[in-house]
């Protein structure tokens, strides 16, 4: 990876992070509502995988803490914000929320509130790319929590009987809201549980993008290539709370800081001025600009946006131009007796 | 136009509709190999093949999903869930993720699947086997519901239903599927929305869908032998429902009864009288009569599974009732 595009990866990882720092503070000043759920330490993940994806071309899919996989998938970060703030230019025209950040034009195909949802979601997508023979995939995040509900099971069993071009990224961030891992779930290694599934697997380390990166290019060669599915789990941190009312009072203090340490615009950034690609003082300005541009651009095209017209509630509840010929209503001729 | 079986209906319109688009498959337990538990697939997997004829798993909830996430990207998936029953196994993907799709992403994403199931009771297959239900989808905006009570709305709303754009739910019934009756030769498609009047009549209105339509139809042949005109209405679709053919018609009859096979409470009776007060209040002549099933999971003791689920004779006592004649 060349120099330019190493400066561009750790500066989207900050623009990522500033993102989710300046939702939270909007969430404060009541400009977001809701429910939301922040990323912040688990940008790597994302990152380096879709880095190694073609976005825009397969298709992306995952739960609630959803801002930077649309973001890394191509959903125009304003929109992203607009939606934040349930605005009729957001990503969801206001409707979704941060939960539900949409944007089909780039294929990424939705965050979800249920958990484990979205698995066979991202198996459908894997099996209209199969059937329409395009060398497409599907690559499903989801948290470790998911893994125990229903359809994880279901899904890997099927994806792996009709050998379906859909990659599962387990996002293993030790945690599902407060309940740690091992208190809930018996095999902790999330990788070792498609094993069942004969679902091919690894796992590693998801602070470190360089890592992220060279696994996930293994890992999509293989969907790609037609082999079927694969099961890829990065064991990671989030740094804040699972949504916004939660303080984190299960955690142990010295837990989080180790985990702070291993922040991963902490990791690459370090890696990045050692091979002195930038300079601590790069890095202020790259941050500045960041600053800069989701203040001057991305929030304020938030706040100036204008709200969903309430006219317009029950818009997008069905196809808003149906085909008569299949709706209706019957035509006298038609009716019998 | 020939004779044929409801569940042949069904078939041809599985036929019919592959052979139209490449991005149309049919997913379910034991609908390929097997051609399916109504026959509803039979053959077809010889003709198109295990990649477009998808026998599943029993992963209700999971296979459904999976036709949801396909047909977001472009695929017209119809997904045969055996019995109603089991798709309570399917609601998250159903209600949670299909119905909502469309209006959580502002219209930018959609998911054209069908699901096709049986809901109704057979013949003594006692209480996990006997749920209608059909009252649980109809409260959910985002989805169609439909109730095809015949091989041509079998044979014909599956069609229109492969071609809309939004999630329709088609309400089959165990008892249906060796029904016979005509369907044009020619290609036909039955709008998804609109209730029928299926017998014309004057003096009072009996109102069905799905498998309670044929109560009304041989309770108004009873009555007509007695003399009265009783008009037979179809719902066809519960959701949406057509309140403007419901209110022409009490405002002609000013009578109703409407009959379900399902329970009373929150359901598709209530739902009718409320349209009913809000259309039409002043026509009504009397008051409104339901007839249901009792308030009970469906027994398997035959007796009792008879006393429990209404029937043509319930019918028209209903009719009579309001008719003020008994
Ligand atoms: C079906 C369902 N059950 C429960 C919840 C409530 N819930 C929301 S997030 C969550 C924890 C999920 O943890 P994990 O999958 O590890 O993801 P993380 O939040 O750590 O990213 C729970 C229980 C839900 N949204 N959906
Ligand atoms: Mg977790």
């Amino acid at each position: 990876m060349n120099a330019s595009d190493q400066k561009r990866l750790l500066r989207e990882m900050i623009f990522y992070r500033r993102f989710e720092e300046r939702s939270f503070e909007a969430y404060m000043e009541r400009k977001i509502g809701g429910f939301l759920h922040l990323y912040s330490g688990q940008e790597a993940v994302a990152t380096g995988v879709l880095e190694m994806a073609r976005c825009g071309y397969d298709y992306v899919i995952t739960g609630y803490r959803d801002h930077v996989h649309a973001l890394k998938a191509g959903a125009p970060a304003r929109e992203v914000m607009a939606e934040l703030y349930g605005k009729e230019t957001g990503s969801s025209r206001g409707r979704g929320g941060s939960m539900h950040i949409f944007d089909p034009t780039v294929n990424f195909m939705g965050g979800y509130a249920l958990v484990g949802q979205p698995f066979p979601l991202a198996a459908g997508l894997a099996l209209a790319c199969k059937h329409k023979g395009t060398d497409q995939i599907a690559i499903c995040f989801l948290g470790d929590g998911a893994n125990n509900q229903g359809t994880f099971h279901e899904t890997m069993n099927m994806a792996s009987v009709w050998k379906l071009p859909v990659l599962f990224v387990c996002e293993n961030n030790l945690y599902a809201i407060g309940t740690r891992i091992e208190r809930s779930t018996a095999v902790t290694d999330q990788y070792k549980r498609v094993a069942a599934y004969d679902i091919p697997s690894s796992q590693h380390d998801g602070q470190d993008i360089d890592i992220v990166m060279a696994a996930a290019t293994d890992a999509i060669a293989h969907v790609r290539s037609g082999r079927g599915p694969y099961f890829i789990e990065f064991m990671t941190y989030r740094q804040r709370g699972h949504s916004m009312s939660d303080s984190n009072a299960y955690r142990s203090k010295e837990e989080e800081r180790l985990w702070m340490e291993r922040d991963p615009l902490k990791i690459y950034g370090g890696r990045l001025k050692k091979a002195k690609v930038l300079t601590e003082k790069d890095i202020a300005a790259m941050e500045k600009s960041v600053l800069e541009e989701i203040e001057n651009d991305v929030v304020r095209f938030a706040e100036e946006s204008p709200e969903p017209r309430v006219e317009d509630l029950n818009k997008y509840c069905l196809d808003d131009q149906p085909d008569p010929r299949w709706i209706g209503p019957l035509a006298q001729g038609e009716q019998h007796g | 136009m020939a004779e044929i079986a409801y569940w042949e209906a069904i078939r041809r319109a599985h036929d019919e509709e592959l052979a139209h688009d490449r991005m149309v498959i049919a997913m379910g337990e034991d609908i390929g190999v097997a051609g399916g538990t109504y026959k509803a697939t039979s053959g077809l997997y010889q003709k198109y093949g295990a990649e477009r004829i998808i026998d599943t798993p029993i992963s209700e909830n999971s296979y459904t999903g999976i036709g949801i996430g396909a047909s977001m990207a472009g695929m017209r998936p119809i997904i045969e869930i055996m019995s109603i029953n089991f798709a309570l196994l399917a609601l998250d993907t159903l209600i949670n993720a299909a119905a909502k799709i469309r209006y959580m992403s502002g219209g930018r994403a959609s998911c054209p699947i069908v699901m096709r199931t049986p809901g109704g009771t057979a013949h003594q297959l006692a209480a996990q086997h006997s749920a209608r239900l059909a009252r649980m989808f109809m409260s959910t905006p985002g989805l169609r519901v439909v109730t095809p009570r015949g091989p041509l709305d079998a044979y014909g709303m599956l069609k229109s239903a492969v071609r809309c754009n939004d999630p329709v739910i088609i309400i089959e019934h165990e008892s249906m599927y060796n029904m016979r009756g005509e369907v044009p030769d020619k290609e036909t498609f039955r709008p998804l929305e609109g209730a029928e009047i299926v017998r014309a009549g004057t003096d009072v209105t009996l109102i069905g869908y799905n498998y309670s339509v044929h109560l009304c139809l041989a309770a108004a042949d009873k009555l007509a032998a007695m003399g009265v005109s009783a008009e037979v209405l179809d719902l066809r679709a519960l959701r949406p429902i057509d309140r403007d053919t419901i209110r022409r018609s009490v405002e002609k009859t000013h009578k109703v009864v409407i009959a379900e096979e399902d329970e009373a409470t929150v359901g598709v009776g209530s739902e009718i009288i409320s349209v009913i007060i809000e259309e039409c209040f002043f026509a009504l002549d009397a008051q409104p009569v339901r007839v249901h099933a009792a308030d009970v999971p469906v027994p398997y003791n035959r007796q009792l599974e008879k006393a429990a689920i209404p029937n043509a004779d319930d019918v028209l006592a209903a009719a009579l009732k309001v008719l003020g004649r008994v």
